[in-house]
């Protein structure tokens, strides 16, 4: 198990990918699912960034862990900023042409794709969400 | 993530290399507003971009969107990331795909 915490800022974006990576790296995990934990990182941290803290600064934890039965990665985003539960957002319309298209919840939607199993908490005033990888 | 750009004459092509991401994005946006003007035929080079999330799909739909109304836009040469990410999204049906 390894953990980060730094603050929610874009600027760390790259800090924590590449924290993710090289503990991906120690466990060999395929290229295809590497990159598809990196979409995903950009995608919740990028949430946390944009919507946990409003316009003050706070502090994201990210954890990686591995399995093996079966051989998974499992990552978890812990916050205390504004209580979200993104396993509430709606499924996008993927069907609406490109001038009916909407952007909102895509980010959510790919994140759900990716991943096969994700479970969120609140508890103790922080956010929790709980992902896992199947390799 | 890098933008290579090549204009002639109605037609530019942005050949993209790394990651479309949260952080790159902002890049492609400022650049599609600075040269999208009079361009009639928008080609995205996707040979050498690794992967793509819901930040960079969001400037290609801004962009398909500025297209439809002033010429054609073409993505090519995704890589199979890239393609799934269309493919669950429903990307693929609104962009055209070579």
């Amino acid at each position: 198990m390894k953990e980060i915490t730094v603050d929610a800022m874009i600027e760390n974006m790259n800090t924590v990918t590449a924290f993710v990576d090289d503990f991906l790296d120690q466990i060999a995990c395929p290229m295809k699912s590497r990159i598809q934990i990196n979409i995903v990182i950009d995608e919740i941290f990028g949430n946390i960034c944009h919507y946990a803290y409003k316009d003050s600064v706070g502090a994201v934890t990210v954890r990686v862990e591995s399995g093996n039965t079966p051989k998974a990665v499992f990552l978890t985003f812990t916050d205390n900023g504004i209580p979200y539960n993104p396993l509430d957002t709606e499924d996008p319309d993927i069907t609406s042409s490109s001038e009916e298209r909407k952007i909102g919840g895509l980010g959510i939607y790919l994140v759900k794709k990716n991943m096969d199993e994700m479970k969120y908490e609140y508890v103790n005033q922080q956010n929790r969400l709980w992902m896992e990888k199947r390799l | 993530m890098t933008i290579n750009k090549k204009l002639e004459a109605a037609k530019l092509e942005l050949l993209l290399e790394g990651r479309l991401d949260t952080t790159t994005s902002p890049m492609l946006e400022a650049e599609l507003k600075q040269s999208i003007e009079g361009v009639t035929e928008l080609v995205f080079d996707f040979e050498k971009l690794e992967y793509i999330s819901s930040a960079g799909l969001r400037i290609l739909l801004a962009a398909q969107k500025i297209m439809n109304k002033q010429g054609s836009m073409v993505v090519k040469n995704v890589n199979e990331i890239v393609a799934e990410v269309f493919e669950v999204t429903g990307f693929s049906d609104i962009l055209t795909i070579e």
